[in-house]
């Protein structure tokens, strides 16, 4: 078989090789050596793979939070977090984003008014005080001045900001706020002032905190809560490296294979942080399996394990009824392809050993076989009440099936 | 196996198949008549298959075990809806036209679910006005508020042409069959009656149920019959309707479960299947087994990592089938004669007993295609498993070792891919029955072909513990041994290799005998002190390893080089030699390192904790200083001075502070023990990489440390405080769970208090965690199970879809590379 050898390997042997001719001379026996390292036809490299990503699982801390870094942000870790990532869930608990800047930004009073850019700023963080005045129906809130000048704002803008929100009169008095709803109403004045402290003001929803840092010699944002496509319109983000963790984010402005890398990453991250060693192939392929139909669907129930074509295989994991329901009432067929049906069905599995047949010409006069014993054994399962119908077939002679038998040595 | 079942399709059962599987037509709802003989006609109609032993199948003539049972039908009196089909006929109600019973929407259906939401009010067929269908779970239809009977959706279901059904992917059957006439009843053998000791009958709870539906419908057709009245009829047919529905299953939303006399529920049909313990993942993906043993394990250092010690009354009762052919006609004849076979069996399928009185009469008859079952021996290849079975290294193959005694005997180096301990741990043995299954197992999931985990690409397999310990006290540093000293330890460790002639021999010449030749490595062991500069082999504490040609140069062989997950030798071994000689050379180590360790002798004592009083002096006045650093800081915060930390309250930030602190000066403390305690035995085992850490030594030693609980102080209790002997609003961190004194010092009662509530949140934690993990990896399999390398290193799943163009981007099997890596050079 030949067998294009990894790049990294041509790379290192580009760098020892001193001249072409040692190098093709490398070359060979480096394909030669190669091979050894190469799967075996058959492995059920999945089984395997969900084994190593969850035996060690068991050994994890069920710990949720931790800081990373030193940057002081707290981040889900360890098994809700795998857990997390494999179920593909929506919202995730902490979402965060690491934000690179362009070059032009790497001082530290430049990282700084970025971040303020993406951090949200609701009116509660620029009130000093807030008086609810009940004979009045009125709101009086105080404000901080010297944070909304902080923040590039005056009480006008702020003004002007809240004018979205309907039925209220608002007046601006030096760095007085006061607010007054336009329906008469005492009931409402409580959730009058809710929406008034709630009120966005600047920088993008959600994201409650953008911390700046120095790593590896460069300026980075952590935020604790997630918007790619908004925080990609801010001037001095990279957009070539900036990151988030929620990997639905990451597929909606990047793409599906961004996604593949992005569940990649955090799973080998949330490992590795638990000191953890799992090749990474297997994480591949799980992230292969959860990306290859262009969506991200999860592992579970509503994922990849309902959606089997095999009815048999769905109604072993949950729901049996509504699977075996559904499937009479389209007419499905299973054709007993994967592992548990044919476990199933009390058959030899079409994977690894099982993939092989043994056939050959059998000499004369040895065609003598033993009678077969209880030939009502290998019946098949009854389904009573569900219209089973077992369709009970000779095995023809595989074309598939490779001479010799035995895999392995 | 002659044939393979290779399709299995699903539809729905319709009124001729229900006549045409049927044997009997069900009458009565009696069981067995005044002599306890079964009436014909009910339930437990003899032509309905065997359950009672000795008796022959009416129908099929086959006795108990043989007959696969056979159905019988009811004629229901009044249609009864399907139970299972229920969301089935909601959805055609609702999509179907009153009148002409046409899908009612000209276009192709894309979604039933949508239709059947925003379903046009007028047939765009024929016009018809459509009503407005209502369902009450658990089995009523309303159509504009008025009830409809299963008769009259019956009716409108005759209507809908095959046409119109298959527009919305209803291929199953006709939709009238979902609405039940005949009711098949199901064979006996699916659920026998079970003859209790007083000789009383216990019925099956489908035959209860199966009974309450025949009595039932009997007088819901005698009340139809005599002309009752309708309100009468109704309830007999809601009744009916009950029964049946919880016949099929007894977990329905908005009925109340049907009930045995005693309370409990009954079990329908969907409850058989279902689950855990259903039919499914109970009996078809599950099964019990015979040819199998359990009992407690044990460790025996001597024995083969790829060994298993049996105990002789396991051997005994566990066989395997042997052929009697021309070859081994002689050796069976004296395992005959020694009592070491079990049965013989003639090839009309007698089986014989062998006794002490018959063996001789055997022997004599005994020819060639009889079977003998044949006790098991040593070298015969088992199945060896302990849960709960979390990877592929769960089950591996042993070699038998019969042994007195009854527990199984283990190589303690084996304990950590099946993560078994002797405190009382089971495991799970089988005896494998066929060739092909013994000669898979030997090439497949023998223990020697497993030292490499899958799971990361180095050994699952190494020296443990102790074994540790010798084998680093045997190479660290110079020790000299003379000839008469090695040519014992060999001895001992039951060793034949022939020992150098020469006068002295060095530990480090002991191990190197058990290399290969070929073996060139370098690298740092476990106990490297992690200096700024390393000095590789000029180094102090001779942690640096050189091995050149099989030659221990330099260094100490420890947990690094032999111990399972980090060994370098064996990592490296696996490259250089096969799997016999790799198990081989774990097998020697551990037994020379034991046997080297039993001459020198080991143990620890509480005094290998004792610390100088100057350097205990050291250690209170670092504690000190913890908690006046942590004073300062909660000062500081008091007079609203304390530094805020980004994105956190003051609080939290004065917690993260303190707990900063804290951990700083136990770090502190741990450098000085590190470097201020004398050595020992139980130095040694940290050093080594054994058991134990410099954590547990300092904690014993010294100070113990802060106790936390969710990764925060300890701040639960009472208001305000943890422990009522604090004062309100201390936030010292004596309050809060840092335990100054080390466990030898004894702790006071507060802080044996942390100490227990730390203890407890991780026994919480483990039990969480154990079943969120579980869950997952369940999951994770399902999802996965299918996934296999195809020849050409496609990944694909079991309909053929690609997952992957190449294995792992690169092909690389990962139990094949070097912890991922592949080294292409050798």
């Amino acid at each position: 078989m030949s067998i294009d050898l990894p790049p990294k390997i041509i790379k290192e042997i580009d760098r020892e090789a001193k001249n072409e001719q040692e190098k093709k001379k490398l070359l060979e026996k480096a394909r030669e050596n190669f091979v050894k390292y190469l799967y075996n036809p058959h492995e059920t490299i999945g089984v395997i793979a969900a084994q190593s990503l969850s035996e060690p699982a068991t050994q994890m801390t069920m710990r949720t939070y931790h800081f990373a870094g030193t940057a002081g942000i707290q981040v889900t870790l360890g098994l809700p977090r795998l857990i997390e990532i494999f179920d593909a869930r929506k919202e995730i608990k902490t979402p965060t984003m690491t934000i690179y800047l362009l070059p032009e930004c790497q001082t530290m009073e430049k990282a700084k008014r970025v971040a303020e850019n993406v951090k949200q700023v609701k009116l509660r963080d620029l009130v000093i005080y807030d008086v609810t005045d009940l004979t009045n129906l009125e709101i009086t809130c105080k404000l901080d001045m010297r944070l909304v000048k902080g923040l590039e704002l005056d009480a006008e803008t702020v003004k002007k900001k809240m004018q979205t929100l309907k039925k209220v009169k608002i007046d601006v008095d030096g760095d007085e706020l006061k607010a007054r709803s336009t329906t008469f109403d005492i009931k409402n004045l409580y959730k009058l002032k809710y929406r008034l402290l709630e009120s966005h003001l600047k920088g993008i929803k959600g994201v409650t905190q953008a911390i700046v840092n120095k790593e590896n010699e460069e300026w980075v944002i952590h935020t604790l809560g997630s918007n790619l496509k908004k925080t990609l319109k801010i001037k001095g983000v990279d957009s070539e490296r900036i990151a988030s963790n929620n990997v639905f984010e990451v597929m909606d402005v990047f793409g599906i294979e961004a996604a593949r890398n992005a569940i990649i990453r955090q799973a080998r991250y949330t490992l590795d942080e638990q000191g953890l060693n799992v090749d990474i192939r297997y994480i591949m392929l799980l992230a292969d399996l959860m990306t290859h139909t262009g969506i991200i669907k999860p592992i579970g129930r509503y994922g990849i394990a309902g959606q089997k074509k095999s009815m048999l295989a769905r109604a072993a994991f949950e729901e049996t009824k509504k699977h075996m329901i559904s499937s009479a009432i389209k007419n499905e067929s299973d054709d007993l392809v994967g592992i548990v049906e044919n476990i199933m069905m009390n058959q030899v599995m079409p994977v690894g050993t099982g993939a092989f047949d043994l056939y050959g010409d059998i000499p004369a006069g040895a065609a003598k076989k033993p009678e077969a014993k209880k030939p009502g054994k290998k019946e098949a399962p009854k389904k009573s009440g569900k219209g089973g119908k077992a369709l009970v077939e000779k095995k023809p002679a595989s074309s598939k099936a490779v001479k010799g038998g035995k895999k392995k040595k | 196996m002659a044939s393979r079942i290779k399709r299995i399709s699903f539809s729905i059962l319709s009124p001729t198949i229900i006549t045409s599987l049927a044997m009997v037509r069900i009458v009565t709802s009696d069981l067995y008549d005044v002599d306890g003989y079964p009436v014909e006609g009910g339930v437990m109609d003899p032509r309905l298959g065997v359950v009672d032993p000795g008796l022959h199948c009416r129908t099929c003539g086959s006795s108990i075990g043989d007959c696969p049972g056979h159905f019988g039908y009811m004629e229901l009196a009044k249609p009864i809806l399907n139970i299972l089909y229920v969301k089935a006929i909601y959805q055609l109600l609702k999509i179907s036209c009153r009148k002409c019973g046409k899908i009612l929407s000209k276009d192709a259906v894309k979604s039933v679910k949508e239709l059947g939401r925003n379903a046009p009010n007028k047939c765009p067929h024929c016009g018809e006005v459509q009503g407005k269908i209502k369902f009450v779970k658990p089995y009523a239809f309303y159509e504009d508020k008025e009830e409809m009977s299963s008769e009259e959706i019956r009716e409108r279901f005759e209507r809908v042409s095959e046409e119109e059904l298959k527009k919305v992917e209803f291929l199953g059957g006709r939709p009238e069959w979902l609405i039940l006439t005949l009711l098949p009843v199901s064979p006996v053998t699916t659920r026998p009656s079970i003859t209790l000791e007083s000789g009383e009958k216990s019925e099956d709870d489908l035959t209860h149920k199966l009974v309450d539906i025949v009595r039932i419908n009997q007088s819901l057709r005698e009340n139809i019959d005599i002309g009752a009245p309708d309100f009468i009829i109704k309830d007999l047919w809601e009744l009916l309707q009950y029964h049946v529905s919880t016949y099929f299953d007894n977990e329905l939303t908005g009925a109340p479960q049907a009930r045995h006399r005693s309370g409990r529920p009954l079990k329908g049909m969907i409850q058989r299947l279902k689950g855990k313990e259903g039919r499914i993942r109970g009996n078809l993906l599950g099964k019990r087994v015979n040819f199998s043993a359990r009992t407690v394990i044990s460790p025996d250092p001597r024995i083969s990592i790829n060994e298993v010690g049996v105990p002789d009354v396991i051997a005994k009762e566990l066989t395997l089938d042997l052929p009697v052919t021309k070859l081994n006609m002689k050796q069976i004849k004296e395992m005959i004669e020694k009592e070491k076979v079990n049965y013989v069996k003639r090839p009309d399928g007698r089986r014989i007993k062998v006794t002490s009185e018959n063996k001789a009469d055997i022997i004599e008859n005994l020819t060639e295609g009889w079977n003998v079952d044949r006790q098991l021996q040593d070298g015969d290849i088992v199945l060896f498993n302990r849960q709960p079975s979390l990877h592929r290294p769960s089950i591996m193959a042993h070699r038998v070792r019969v042994m007195n005694y009854k527990t199984f005997r283990i190589a303690p180096q084996v304990c950590p891919p099946y993560n078994a301990d002797f405190d009382g741990d089971e495991m799970n043995l089988h005896a494998l029955q066929t060739e092909e299954a013994r000669s898979e197992a030997s090439e497949l999931l023998d223990v020697k072909n497993n030292i490499i985990s899958p799971r990361f690409g180095g050994p699952l397999i190494g020296l443990d513990l102790d074994q540790i310990s010798g084998i680093y006290l045997l190479t660290h540093g110079v020790k000299m041994f003379d000839k008469k000293e090695a040519v014992r330890i060999f001895g001992e460790a039951g060793m034949d290799v022939e020992v150098p002639d020469k006068e002295k021999l060095s530990g480090k010449e002991i191990f190197s005998m058990m290399l290969p030749k070929n073996l060139n490595m370098e690298f740092k062991s476990n106990c490297c002190k992690q200096c700024d500069e390393c000095t590789k082999d000029k180094c102090l504490y001779d942690a640096w390893v050189k091995i050149k040609d099989g030659e221990l140069v330099i260094g100490t062989i420890d947990s690094a080089a032999v111990g399972a997950f980090k060994g370098k030798i064996i990592t490296k071994l696996h490259r250089v030699t096969d799997t016999e000689k790799i198990k081989r050379f774990i097998d020697d180590c551990a037994r020379l390192a034991t046997s080297y360790l039993a001459r020198r002798g080991f143990s620890i004592g509480i005094s290998d904790l004792d610390l100088p009083p100057q350097i205990m002096e050291e250690v209170s006045k670092r504690v000190d200083k913890a908690e006046k650093g942590s004073n300062e800081l909660i000062q500081k915060y008091n007079g609203k001075k304390l530094k805020i930390l980004p994105g956190l309250t003051a609080e939290e930030s004065l917690e993260t502070q303190i707990l900063n602190v804290l951990a700083q000066e136990l770090n502190d403390i741990s450098q000085i023990v590190e470097e201020r305690i004398k050595s020992s035995d139980m130095i040694v085992m940290a050093d080594s990489g054994a058991k134990g850490s410099l954590i547990n030594i300092t904690q014993m030693a010294a100070c113990v440390g802060q106790e936390a609980i969710l990764g925060q102080r300890i701040r639960r209790g009472y208001i305000k405080r943890t422990l009522p002997h604090f004062k309100k609003g201390d936030l010292s961190a004596d309050a809060h769970g840092f335990v100054k004194r080390g466990f030898k010092q004894a702790l006071a009662p507060a802080e044996l208090f942390w100490n227990i509530m730390n203890g407890r949140e991780g026994l919480m934690d483990k039990s969480l965690r154990t079943r969120k993990s579980g869950y997952m990896q369940r999951r994770l399999i399902n999802a996965l199970q299918d996934i296999h390398v195809t020849d050409n290193l496609v990944v694909k799943n079991s309909v053929g879809g690609i997952i992957q163009f190449m294995a792992g981007e690169d092909g690389v099997d990962p139990s094949k590379s070097e912890r991922g890596d592949v080294n292409w050079k050798e």
